[in-house]
């Protein structure tokens, strides 16, 4: 049987790290292959090699046996190879049908044949039961269905070989169940898919083969059901990985943030997305916020950082009431944040690693005396952080912070927050997108601040993660809190139906 | 085997970014040259290459006088370069510098006009009173982009012709000379002390503009590099967002960021009023300066040092253009011609930046087989 894609000694550089080292990889018809490796192994950088996004340095790439010269996606198009990045790709003031037929409008006369570019595309939807208005504007979809308008999108130019870069990343655990069921549709009708992850349960779920990457080499290919996870992790990382956290019991001592009777509003509708939210977060103890997105934990953390000024009720951080006080205040008396969209808030992408470091101290007399910086203080400092937390980095601290990894993107906002020594820490999301040896490293880092008398706010979409973690675990539900655990006394399924909303109780 | 390798130059090139970003602005100042010379050509082929000659030497033409009535002439344009230029580091662009100089040159001529009792400091006062003024009109678009996130390139835009009109009401008002149909001029004590008062051989207009604009250059420089002010304003530019979850008054510092750079427009206006000679006009268009400070500072590469050099080269070429009027028969504005070029092409640097890479990386790989 021909392989639909061959990719032979595939050798990409770019300046300072060697992306792929003549790596391997074979993609049958009809299957599902799963692309695995943790941030930074180089499976972005092979799949846009063979996407026509980046030159490759050396190798040979051959679809269905031909050996082929793809110089651009158009190239990529033609042979029938498309990719839903994880970043989406769509024009968000379009329609779905527009942003579908765009790049390969078939016109009559000058004017867009959009009668039958839409019977193509609600055909194609029936048949993969891809679910999506075609003339709803992109903005006002979910995340889930703008997937499916990016799987479309591959499917309305007659794709064969479909890329999916990491797609779950964004996706709610339903969706998940969904474009599984979708993928597994695709090969079916005889499309040939390629997935890019890092997530051991979605391989195990859907992959038929897997190819692993480490540090840019082809570590093998593999026949998923004849490993375990254990091993695949192993392939991945280059040691042994430890899923279950060792954590002793919590030492709970006095609160350190005191939330009063919070509402927060949605600036645009003025409706409470957070309502009247009281709990406090002691010394010693990681208390976890758990929910589905979109619940209020996003704003709820708005409203304790000082993000976004509270409708109602007060905050108090050691004792002393910061309601009205500044980000910066509320900083300085022991508040840090991984905050949740790490490109957003958590870096200047634009400024060097070294420069990130001291965002919120720059101040700080370590660093500067009379407001000139002190450049070598600054640079002892950067290193430091990215030794500790293993930043990996093409240029170290002179790195600017939009070429790295999301991964290492998120190690530095670790590093940098963890420095700061500050007694509450606030962890939104902090593991999203990261893979399993980055998982361990950061779960490990938490539960080392707990035991050494630190108050960890964890908010978290992922049960598996909130069942491991927690010292006590509070539920919310459209900007409530619905209920208070103990892990030890509750399980995911419990946990879920109040997530759900299903189940409600009253608590003070 | 040679000591020297060409393949190490040319990696080093290669992977230094400033070094790729000099090399396209170069290309652009020789695309333009070029263009002009082939304008010439066109007109007049065999005094063409006199003519390039003339532009080019320009500067050495009369000695010391050419050479500092070529820095003179770069004065106002190194300024409203820094001013475009600072405030496009701090994410801001800045197309309002003519409407700040504008407004800031009036306050200069006022205060060098009325305020005669300050004796020795006149001038001082006047060049201040132009960076408040400018600095104020500036700080407008800042306001409005940081209260009420009103993009800062339509509010400027709209600020140039609001100052300018602004401008002419206020000579007629104040400061009008009703037979020559323009500004009065301002005292002598406001004028710019000249350098030749210091250095008693020199004979070329040089005033004191040319120590403000050095200052100018090495005060932003520092603050941008060196200070946590700098820090600042460059954070808030590039991801308002993150600063503001850092604990940085992101509005304080763009209405700061657009306050600076109007007030370096401003004191660019003063160095062009307080000289004798030049009188503030009722026209109503926009003044020059401020656009050309745009392309200066592209072609600076929007460093204070960069805009320095490309403004004195600005200043070089215009010097050309004179001395090209006086002893051919082209006309000056080929000057302008081989500037407008040189702007297009600053323009599509990132094009000559990807040119250039491609050209060393290929250069260092055949030189790495030659080694071999």
């Amino acid at each position: 049987m021909t392989p639909a894609i061959e990719m032979r000694n595939i050798t990409k550089t770019f300046p300072g790290i060697k992306a792929n080292d003549r790596v391997n990889l074979e993609l049958r018809p009809q299957e599902i292959h799963a692309l695995l490796g943790e941030n930074g192994a180089g499976k972005s950088t092979l799949m846009s090699v063979l996407f026509g996004l980046y030159p490759m340095d050396e190798g040979e790439i051959f679809v269905h046996g031909e050996k082929v010269d793809i110089k651009n996606p158009n190239d990529a198009n033609k042979l029938g190879i498309g990719m839903v990045h994880q970043h989406f790709k769509l024009l968000d003031n379009f329609s779905v049908l527009e942003n579908i037929i765009l790049g390969f409008e078939d016109t009559h006369r000058g004017f867009l044949k959009y009668d039958e570019a839409r019977k193509k595309v609600v055909a194609l939807s029936e048949k993969y039961k891809l679910k999506v208005d075609p003339d709803a504007l992109i903005r006002n979809i979910s995340v889930g269905q703008q997937q499916r308008v990016e799987i479309l999108k591959m499917l309305y130019r007659d794709a064969e070989i479909l890329i999916f870069d990491e797609p779950t990343a964004v996706l709610t655990p339903q969706e998940i169940d969904e474009l599984l069921k979708i993928m597994r549709d695709l090969t079916e009708e005889g499309k040939s898919i390629i997935l890019i992850t890092h997530k051991l349960k979605e391989i195990r779920m859907i992959a038929d083969r897997c190819t692993i990457l480490r540090k840019g080499q082809g570590i093998g290919t593999v026949v998923v059901k004849d490993v375990t996870n254990e091993n695949l992790a192993e392939m991945m990382v280059g040691r042994k990985v430890i899923f279950d956290v060792a954590k002793g019991p919590a030492k709970p001592k006095e609160a350190l943030l005191e939330l009063k009777n919070i509402t927060v509003e949605d600036p645009l509708t003025l409706q409470a997305v957070v309502n009247d939210v009281s709990f406090s977060l002691k010394r010693g103890e990681i208390l976890t916020v758990a929910g589905i997105e979109g619940n209020g934990q996003t704003e709820l953390v708005y409203g304790i950082t000082g993000l976004r000024p509270l409708k109602r009720g007060s905050v108090f951080i050691k004792g002393e009431d910061l309601t009205k006080a500044s980000i910066a205040d509320r900083n300085k008396k022991g508040l840090a944040h991984i905050p949740e969209d790490r490109q957003k808030y958590g870096l200047v992408l634009d400024f060097s690693l070294e420069n990130n470091f001291i965002l919120q101290q720059f101040n700080d007399p370590r660093f500067q005396k009379r407001g000139f910086f002190d450049f070598k203080a600054i640079r002892e400092y950067a290193l430091d952080i990215i030794e500790k937390y293993d930043v990996r980095s093409g240029k170290g601290p002179l790195t600017y912070a939009r070429s790295m990894s999301g991964g290492n993107q998120q190690k530095a906002i670790l590093g940098r927050e963890i420095e700061r020594q500050t007694d509450i820490i606030i962890a939104v999301q902090p593991t999203r997108g990261l893979d399993v040896g980055a998982i361990e490293f950061i779960h490990k880092t938490l539960i080392a601040l707990r035991d050494a008398g630190k108050a960890v706010l964890l908010i978290s979409l992922e049960l598996d993660e909130v069942m491991s973690l927690s010292d006590r675990i509070l539920v919310m539900y459209e900007g409530e809190i619905v209920g208070e655990f103990d892990p030890e006394k509750t399980d995911e399924y419990e946990l879920g139906l109040y997530m759900s909303g299903s189940k409600k109780e009253g608590v003070a | 085997m040679k000591k020297f390798s060409l393949t190490g130059f040319f990696s080093w090139l290669n992977n230094s970014e400033k070094s790729i970003k000099t090399t396209s602005s170069i290309i652009a100042i020789l695309g333009g040259l070029l263009v002009g010379f082939i304008v010439m050509l066109i007109i007049d082929p065999p005094r063409a290459g006199i003519g390039l000659w003339t532009i080019l030497t320009g500067l050495f033409r009369d000695g010391t006088r050419s050479f500092g009535q070529t820095i003179h002439y770069s004065v106002p344009i190194i300024l409203t370069g820094i001013s475009v230029a600072f405030a496009f580091r701090t994410g801001l662009f800045n197309i309002g510098a003519t409407g700040q100089l504008t407004v800031g040159a009036f306050a200069a001529v006022y205060v060098g006009i009325h305020w005669t009792f300050l004796g020795p400091f006149h001038w001082v006062v006047a060049v201040l009173a132009a960076a408040v003024v400018g600095g104020l009109w500036g700080s407008i678009p800042g306001i409005l982009k940081a209260t009420r996130n009103v993009n800062e390139v339509v509010a400027s835009i709209m600020l140039n012709y609001i100052g300018s009109f602004l401008t002419i009401l206020m000579i007629k008002t104040f400061i009008y000379n009703q037979e020559l149909a323009r500004a009065l001029p301002p005292a002598a004590s406001a004028q710019l002390p000249r350098l030749s008062q210091l250095i008693t051989t020199h004979r070329s207009s040089l005033n004191f503009g040319f120590i403000i604009a050095l200052i100018v250059v090495a005060v932003t420089h520092i603050i941008l590099n060196k200070t946590t002010f700098g820090y600042q304003l460059k954070s808030v530019g590039f991801n308002r967002f993150a600063s503001k979850y850092a604990g940085i008054n992101e509005k304080r510092n763009i209405i700061l960021a657009m306050t600076i750079s109007g007030a370096i427009a401003g004191i660019a206006g003063a160095t062009m009023y307080l000289v004798p000679g030049r009188l503030m006009t009722i026209e109503s268009s926009l003044l020059q300066e401020g656009f050309t400070g745009i392309a200066i500072s592209l072609l600076g590469l929007s460093s204070p040092v960069g805009v320095l050099f490309a403004g004195l080269f600005y200043g070089a070429l215009e010097m050309g253009g004179f001395y090209l009027q006086v002893t051919t028969r082209f006309v000056p504005q080929i000057i302008e011609i081989i500037i407008a070029v040189i702007i297009y092409f600053s323009a599509l640097a990132l094009f000559f930046q990807t040119y250039v890479q491609y050209v060393f990386k290929k250069a260092a790989h055949e030189g790495g087989a030659l080694d071999e």
